[in-house]
């Protein structure tokens, strides 16, 4: 359960504002998690910058009651993962665009919204919606998880009962400069199933989300997301899962622009011979402004011989800043745990930082752990040897930030949903040479 | 082609002469070695040549075909004409092969305005090379040099080598962690490329590798120095007798 922050005057204030400006869903499945999460954010108060876990970013824009303004972007880069077979469900500034998306009626999965579905109050979904988040509040608060959960309106309830035939793909689209989101999914792999989810776009000028994942015995859940480019947008996301029996989570996300982004994953493992993967990529450019990136992953073992990774790869230019918070909690019975966690960071000059905790925290004898945290600056040799072939020196330099984010790709199994990444990547690097 | 002259080089670093005065004219078609003991500057001359950062030329020239060669960037260099094949060729991680070799090779194009080479084209361009220097297509899907070994390093630079169709080659040590197999393999890959525009510069530390790639004219260098010249016979003097009866000639 939430532990109160103590009372102070800076976290009373922000805490006042914001729940006053809540006007409470009434929800139907969803009422009693929405009333419970309310008592909790009241307890648990807003995150300040004084709090341990927001120490290396403010959250107070994410925070206030009014969100912050965002220039819409307007690319015309082509849809990532456009050539994909697969299902799309459309967000534009968080309203459901029927007109743009897909039947979503698909062999071996269940698709309902979250707006439609909680006028009623019998759905599947009230066993997982804001459990696993209420789960992931011990033993840290994340009141912004806790404050989406009361407060979401919409977003996509997914029960997949088979081998999902194609992926899932949601595309959030940003066209108010004030939009002001919460969605919440959830997701249920059920016991031998699989699907893929991808996510792509800006979703809002401030958006926050939270996205529970149970996946039950045997189940397997691939998860690929871009964030989108708009370069001034904020964004907090919590990714809740648990992971059962020999089941599998695996999760990538590409993140490039933003002046600020929080991207939290809590993750338990829960059954035996489960695997979880976490990993992400992002890319920061200060020339446009304030870019802060933060991923902070908290992942329990709670289960005998399981594996989870987090690969972690920030490239940070132009006073850029990259935060990485990442935990392994090896709990006393999770014997046989192979935990494993890298963060680097590739600082393209000496304007831009990167701030890193690591964090293990083992109970059980017989388990391999280890992490590793790196900054540094391109390899001046290998800088070198690419150059002596005729390469140019920003085209070297791009081949070696692609060469420095290769092992968070890897992460992606899906070859061509990879070469999708990696051919955006490709492009960002070569709008932002020199 | 390649003129070098007074050569003088020293660390950027500290103030330490590394070359004192090299002097050394290659002409097109010819194959020139240079032998010589640790630490005599042989490395920092193919360094210097190919515009790796850490030295400052103090007095001297270095051109290929009447270009400067001192005042441009690596990249330029390369595509003027010069390759330098690695004594410790680099690993990039991530970076395939294919689209190390292609890249490099359209960099060239451009920078000579030539157009670029379609995939196809190049894909029969590479399989064709590769096959000479057995490099099979895993080698060439693979990140570069990542987990090659000595040998596989060694013939991939050669590989390169073969894409790229340099004028001015230098070979740094390409000799060193070869065993007598893989370094046929490396000398038959270079003297297929030997022709009448095509020079050589061929580092090194012994003369097994000249048995191989048979040069027209062997250096040696000597506290950055170039002491003595001669034809082939000068190699085999030095596998025989050593450095210390020529360095003692000179003094």
């Amino acid at each position: 359960m939430a532990v109160p922050h103590k009372s102070d005057a800076t976290r009373n204030k922000a805490t006042q504002d914001r729940l006053g400006a809540i006007d409470l869903p009434e929800g139907g499945f969803s009422g009693a998690a929405r009333v419970s999460a309310m008592k909790r954010l009241a307890e648990m108060g807003m995150p300040v910058r004084r709090d341990e876990y927001w120490r290396y970013t403010d959250p107070a824009d994410l925070v206030r009651a009014e969100a912050p303004e965002a220039v819409v972007f307007h690319g015309t880069d082509p849809q990532l993962f456009g050539q994909v077979d697969r299902v799309t469900l459309v967000f534009t500034d968080g309203a459901f665009d029927p007109d743009a998306s897909d039947d979503p009626s698909l062999a071996g999965v269940e698709i309902s919204r979250l707006a439609v579905a909680d006028k009623a109050d019998i759905h599947w979904a009230r066993d997982l919606y804001g459990v696993l988040e209420t789960r992931g509040q011990t033993p840290i608060n994340r009141p912004l998880a806790a404050l989406n959960t009361a407060v979401a309106t919409d977003g996509v309830l997914i029960r997949v009962t088979g081998r999902a035939a194609r992926p899932v793909h949601l595309i959030y689209n940003h066209q108010s400069p004030t939009s002001d989101v919460m969605l919440h999914h959830c997701i249920k792999v059920e016991p031998g199933a699989e699907l893929t989810l991808l996510e792509t776009g800006p979703a809002a000028a401030r958006l926050n989300m939270v996205t529970e994942v149970d996946v039950l015995e045997g189940g397997r859940f691939h998860h690929v997301r871009a964030q989108g480019r708009d370069h001034s947008r904020r964004a907090v996301t919590h990714i809740f899962a648990r992971v059962a029996k020999a089941a599998q989570f695996k999760s990538f996300t590409l993140t490039v622009n933003g002046v600020l982004t929080r991207n939290e994953a809590v993750i338990e493992i829960i059954g035996d011979d489960a695997v979880a993967h976490i990993a992400g990529a992002a890319l920061g450019d200060g020339v446009d402004g304030v870019f802060h990136h933060d991923d902070t992953v908290f992942i329990t073992h709670d289960a005998v011989g399981c594996e989870s990774r987090q690969v972690f790869k920030k490239v940070l230019k132009n006073g850029a800043t990259g935060v990485f918070q990442g935990k392994i909690l090896v709990k006393k019975d999770a014997q046989k745990t192979d935990g494993y966690q890298i963060s680097q960071a590739l600082l393209l000059d000496d304007d831009s930082q990167f701030l890193a905790k690591p964090e293990l925290e083992i109970y059980a004898d017989d388990v391999k752990c280890s992490h590793g945290s790196t900054t540094g600056a391109i390899d001046e040799t290998a800088l070198f040897y690419l150059r002596s072939r005729g390469i140019e020196r920003e085209d070297a330099t791009a081949l070696l930030v692609l060469s420095f984010l290769a092992d968070a790709i890897e992460e992606i199994d899906d070859e061509a949903l990879a070469a999708d990444v990696v051919a955006r990547l490709e492009a960002w690097l070569a709008r932002r040479k020199g | 082609m390649l003129e070098i002259k007074n050569l003088q080089v020293k660390l950027e670093e500290e103030d330490k002469a590394i070359l004192k005065g090299v002097d050394l004219s290659i002409e097109a078609g010819s194959v020139h070695a240079i032998m010589g003991p640790n630490g005599s500057g042989k490395s920092t001359l193919s360094y210097v040549l190919s515009g790796r950062d850490g030295y400052t030329v103090t007095g001297g020239s270095a051109t290929l075909d009447g270009e400067d060669l001192l005042e441009m960037e690596p990249e330029e260099r390369a595509a003027a004409g010069l390759f330098l094949a690695f004594q410790y060729p680099v690993e990039i991680p991530g970076v395939g092969n294919m689209t190390f070799l292609r890249t490099a090779l359209n960099a060239q194009r451009k920078a000579r305005g030539e157009p670029e080479i379609s995939a196809g084209d190049f894909l029969k361009l590479v399989r064709e090379k590769a096959k000479a220097l057995q490099i099979d297509a895993e080698m060439l899907k693979r990140p570069v040099n990542v987990g090659f070994s000595g040998g596989e390093k060694k013939r991939n630079e050669i590989l390169q080598m073969a894409m790229l169709e340099p004028r001015m080659c230098v070979l740094d040590e390409t000799d060193s962690g070869l065993d007598v197999d893989a370094m046929r393999l490396v000398a038959d890959g270079v003297n297929a490329l030997r022709g009448a525009g095509r020079s050589f510069l061929v580092i090194t530390h012994y003369q097994r590798l000249l048995d191989h790639i048979k040069p027209d004219i062997v250096h040696i260098m000597a506290d950055g120095r170039i002491i003595k010249s001669g034809g082939p016979e000068l190699a085999l003097e030095v596998e025989r007798n050593g450095y210390a009866d020529l360095l003692a000639e000179v003094v």
